[in-house]
């Protein structure tokens, strides 16, 4: 029973990549397009944003060029189906495991990979950042090939350190607030091209139809500073699980440690937006750096780096 | 903005004496000042937070002393060189050491130096008044207009009640004379009250940590099934008194274990033999009371005594009974052996200084599911007690214990014995199954396998902390949720009377740090305002 349910996750899983897929070439196709035909639209945005004195809030979504953005549309509608997939996938795991489905390395990326789409679908509602697709697909796709391909496991029951609801709590906001970063991520990156253009009057053409610097690096802020509440709780979950499993609520182990290190270059960030010489391009490459951290925490310290966390199941 | 913010602050007014051309001469009082502002500038508080980052790193990277003592030995073994160069750096205990200290320290000092000026300014911001509506509110944000259909005063009335049910705190700014009747408005002091709480709480859990901590103390026990230990120094295998400890805190109880149940993994094939449960019984008393029968779990520890006991470690203790030639029994009890594999494969070593023609040493290897392998040695195929077999290798002379030097109970200094049974020895490795007898060699006596308990090592932490940093940290969050998502902002409404009498209303805002709903919000009251007017009117 265990075996087949597994197998179904793991059939679900795979469709989930292959639309991803064809998204993930939807998302850029558009990109593409917009670099084809620059609207009107950019050139005035760009205009009244060196024009005006004070940092005007405009409410305006990101352009949307006159003509639908038929590529888009597909793109985002075949991301919703694939994260359906996926999500159905994750449950079944879950259902096969008869627990929460983030218990090794493998588990744990098929969930975290569809908070973060699921994040990046949710966000929609708030603001139209969906010319972040490219890059969240793109992302999407190569964690899951990377944890099909190299972290597959069967589905074991727990050891008695993981059987805690702390491992529910604690590993659940973690991926939540890695969701948060990877979307903050994305758009400290456009928002550094952006800056880029914006100084050289050169660069990636289909950037013109999307917001201005100062107005990305305000979405990427946001978007951060939800990442960082959440990443603020996993610390202090993580700490009062490991006083129940471990008998001490710290003690600087490597995961922990890089949990911290994690949490003080976010600090850091959210300083850089406040500090004088030190809002635009350099908070943004903090945010970078910070996501890169989490990439960094998950993967490398997962697997190379010796410590008390060494459950990845591998 | 502020003005008790680090003058660095991207809201600051640009500092009076900026231009470092017709900077006075600085004397002691000056330089201190001056590095005082440079200590608690935004600046340095950024460059320390991300120095703290880097400084972190290094101990991730090579094993630390406080958790994995082994593995500084292993490395340093491995890399003599290189762990010369890092041990002088400090960097086997890199939280502890100098470097990473001064950072957390001066990112301390300056934190202290940041909150207690910004405190101060927001004890007086809370009282004050919201300043003078701006003359030209047209420059402002959200700025939109109305026709009023009611005259100035009152107009302003309304808009006064209206804004102080949402919460703002209100002052009236008339001119009757000008024909502008006004109002000035602010809220969301709660933004820097929920900043100076985070702030101040990070500093609440280093002090928790560094103080409270001190009375802590943590010691560790192995106790095997049917055995007790008390709450005292004496009894502890290892104990680590924090700072501060004294030994009145020692609560005295006792825990007797009673039974350990480990459950294995049976159906699933994938980890089949796997660990699923462990659970140690005991018997808890505490001086004057009834004993208690009680449960420690991994994730589970048991409260007691002001302390929490952990189930850390378990694994098998067998039970040997050493007789002497007439059948003296010379040696009976429990030996914890320490587990090697998931399996349980375990190694022990049983010490016998008195009662036989010579002293005896005695290494044993435990298998509790015996799996003979192709070359007659054996493994243990499955950590329950399914077939378990004792092997021993004994050697006789001197177990050099009455030099006064400590030896450490799970080995075996082989330099002054003789191997009397075992590989090198003429008589073969002993192999005893449960409740075999065997002879010892040259005529010593038997040694027998009586019985296979189990043992479990416990944790004993007493940290006073605990709660302090619990409750530090939940201000931390509170603090920081109020901070990063409680809008301050400013709003006005005025009329203004024109010279034929019509009343035009005009409403604009100013955020204060981020604020995405200003221009919302600011329409949102004109609407409001407008409506009731009409309904009053
Ligand atoms: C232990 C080190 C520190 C940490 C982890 C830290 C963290 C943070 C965080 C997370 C925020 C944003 C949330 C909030 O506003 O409450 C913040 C804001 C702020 N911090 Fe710190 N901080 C530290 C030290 C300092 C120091 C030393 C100063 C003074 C120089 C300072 C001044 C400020 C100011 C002025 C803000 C408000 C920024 C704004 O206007 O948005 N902090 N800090």
């Amino acid at each position: 029973m265990t075996g087949t349910l597994d197998s179904y996750s793991l059939v679900a899983i795979y469709s989930a990549m292959a639309v991803y897929t064809i998204a993930f070439i939807m998302f850029t196709l558009d990109l593409s397009r917009r670099s084809a035909a620059t609207p009107s639209v950019a050139a005035v945005a760009q205009s009244a944003s060196v024009g005006g004195g004070t940092a005007v809030l405009e409410k305006t979504d990101a352009p949307a060029p006159a003509k639908g953005p038929r590529y888009l549309r597909a793109a985002m509608a075949l991301t919703v189906l694939a994260w359906l997939l996926q999500v159905s996938g994750v449950v079944l795991r879950g259902i096969a495991a008869e627990r929460v489905p983030w218990a090794n390395m493998f588990e744990f990326s098929i969930t975290a990979t569809s908070i973060i789409v699921g994040v990046f679908l949710l966000v929609q509602f708030w603001q139209d950042l969906r010319f972040l697709g490219a890059f969240i697909t793109g992302f999407a796709l190569i964690a899951l090939g990377v944890a099909t391909v190299n972290f597959y496991v069967d589905v074991v029951p727990l050891p008695p350190a993981l059987q805690s609801t702390w491992l529910v709590i604690h590993v659940f906001v973690a991926t939540l607030g890695t969701g948060f970063f990877a979307l903050g991520a994305g758009l400290s990156i456009v928002q550094l091209l952006q800056a880029r253009r914006e100084a050289t009057k050169s660069g990636l053409k289909f950037l013109s139809t999307l917001p201005d610097a100062v107005r990305l690096e305000t979405l990427a802020y946001r978007v951060n500073v939800v990442g960082f509440v959440f990443w603020t709780f996993t610390l202090i979950a993580g700490a009062i699980w490991a006083e129940r499993a471990w008998g001490r609520y710290w003690g600087w182990d490597t995961k922990e440690v890089w949990t911290f290190i994690i949490w003080v270059i976010f600090a850091g960030y959210i300083h850089a937006r406040a500090t004088k010489g030190w809002r635009g391009s350099r908070s943004a490459w903090l945010a970078i750096i910070g996501f890169t951290a989490v990439l960094f925490n998950f993967t490398i310290v997962n697997l190379f780096f010796k410590g008390l966390h060494a459950y990845s199941g591998l | 903005m502020d003005s008790s913010r680090p003058s660095d602050h991207f809201d600051a007014r640009e500092p009076r004496d900026s231009g470092t051309v017709t900077q006075p001469r600085l004397g002691p009082i000056g330089y201190l000042r001056f590095a005082w502002r440079l200590l608690t500038s935004m600046r340095t508080a950024l460059v320390l937070l991300l120095l703290l980052a880097i400084a972190a790193i290094p101990g991730s990277l090579v094993p630390q002393t406080s958790s994995d003592p082994n593995g500084v030995v292993q490395y340093k073994a491995e890399n003599p060189d290189l762990a010369a160069v890092l041990d002088w750096f400090g960097v086997f205990n890199t939280y502890t050491s100098v470097w990473f200290s001064a950072i957390y320290i001066l990112l301390f000092i300056s934190l202290i130096g940041c909150v207690i000026p910004r405190t101060k300014h927001h004890f007086d911001a809370l009282r004050a008044r919201p300043p003078k509506t701006p003359a030209r509110l047209a420059r402002l944000e959200g700025f939109t207009t109305r026709s009023s259909p009611t005259d100035a005063a009152l107009a302003i009335d309304e808009a006064e009640s209206l804004l102080r049910s949402q919460r703002y705190r209100v002052q009236r700014y008339d001119d009757p004379s000008g024909g502008a009747f006004s109002v000035s408005a602010e809220r969301g002091y709660l933004r820097e009250t929920g900043n100076l709480v985070f702030h101040t709480a990070l500093i609440g859990v280093l002090l928790s940590v560094g103080v409270a901590g001190g009375f802590g103390y943590s010691g560790q026990r192995v106790v095997v099934e049917g055995q007790a230990f008390a709450n005292s120094l004496a009894s502890y295998d290892s104990f680590l008194p924090q700072r501060f400890f004294s030994e009145s805190e020692l609560v005295p109880f006792t825990i007797q274990l009673d039974e350990f149940d480990a459950v294995y993994e049976e159906d699933n094939i994938e980890a089949y033999g796997a660990p699923t449960d462990f659970t140690a019984h005991v018997t808890t008393t505490m001086r004057g009371q009834d004993p208690k029968q009680q449960q420690i779990k991994v994730n589970e520890p048991l409260g007691i005594g002001g302390t929490s006991v952990y189930l850390l470690g378990n694994g098998y203790a067998p039970h040997v009974v050493i007789r002497d030639p007439e059948g003296e029994v010379v040696f009976s009890q429990p030996v914890a052996f320490l587990p090697q594999d998931s399996n349980l494969f375990s190694v022990g070593v049983i010490k016998v200084p008195d009662g036989l023609e010579e002293q005896l040493g005695i290494r044993g290897l435990f298998y509790p599911t015996t799996f003979p392998l192709a070359n007659g040695a054996f493994a243990s195929s499955h950590p329950d007690l399914r077939d378990p077999t004792l092997t021993l290798e004994v050697f006789a002379g001197d177990l050099g214990l009455d030099n006064g030097q400590a030896t450490n109970a799970y080995a075996l200094n082989t330099d002054s014995l003789t191997e009397i049974a075992g590989r090198n020895a003429d008589s073969p490795t002993i192999e005893l199954k449960s409740g075999d007898i065997a002879e010892l060699p040259n005529g010593l006596g038997t040694i027998e396998l009586l019985d296979i308990p189990r043992f479990v090592s416990l944790d004993v932490h007493h940290d006073p902390s605990q709660l302090w940093v619990l409750l530090f940290a939940a201000l931390v969050v509170a603090g920081l949720v109020t901070s990063l998502f409680v809008a301050r902002r400013r709003v006005w409404v005025k009329a203004v009377v024109a010279e034929d009498g019509t009343v035009t209303l005009e409403y604009a805002g100013l955020a204060r740090g981020d604020d995405p709903r200003l221009e919302e919000a600011v329409a949102d009251l004109a609407d409001r305002h407008i409506e009731r007017l009409k309904v009053d009117s």
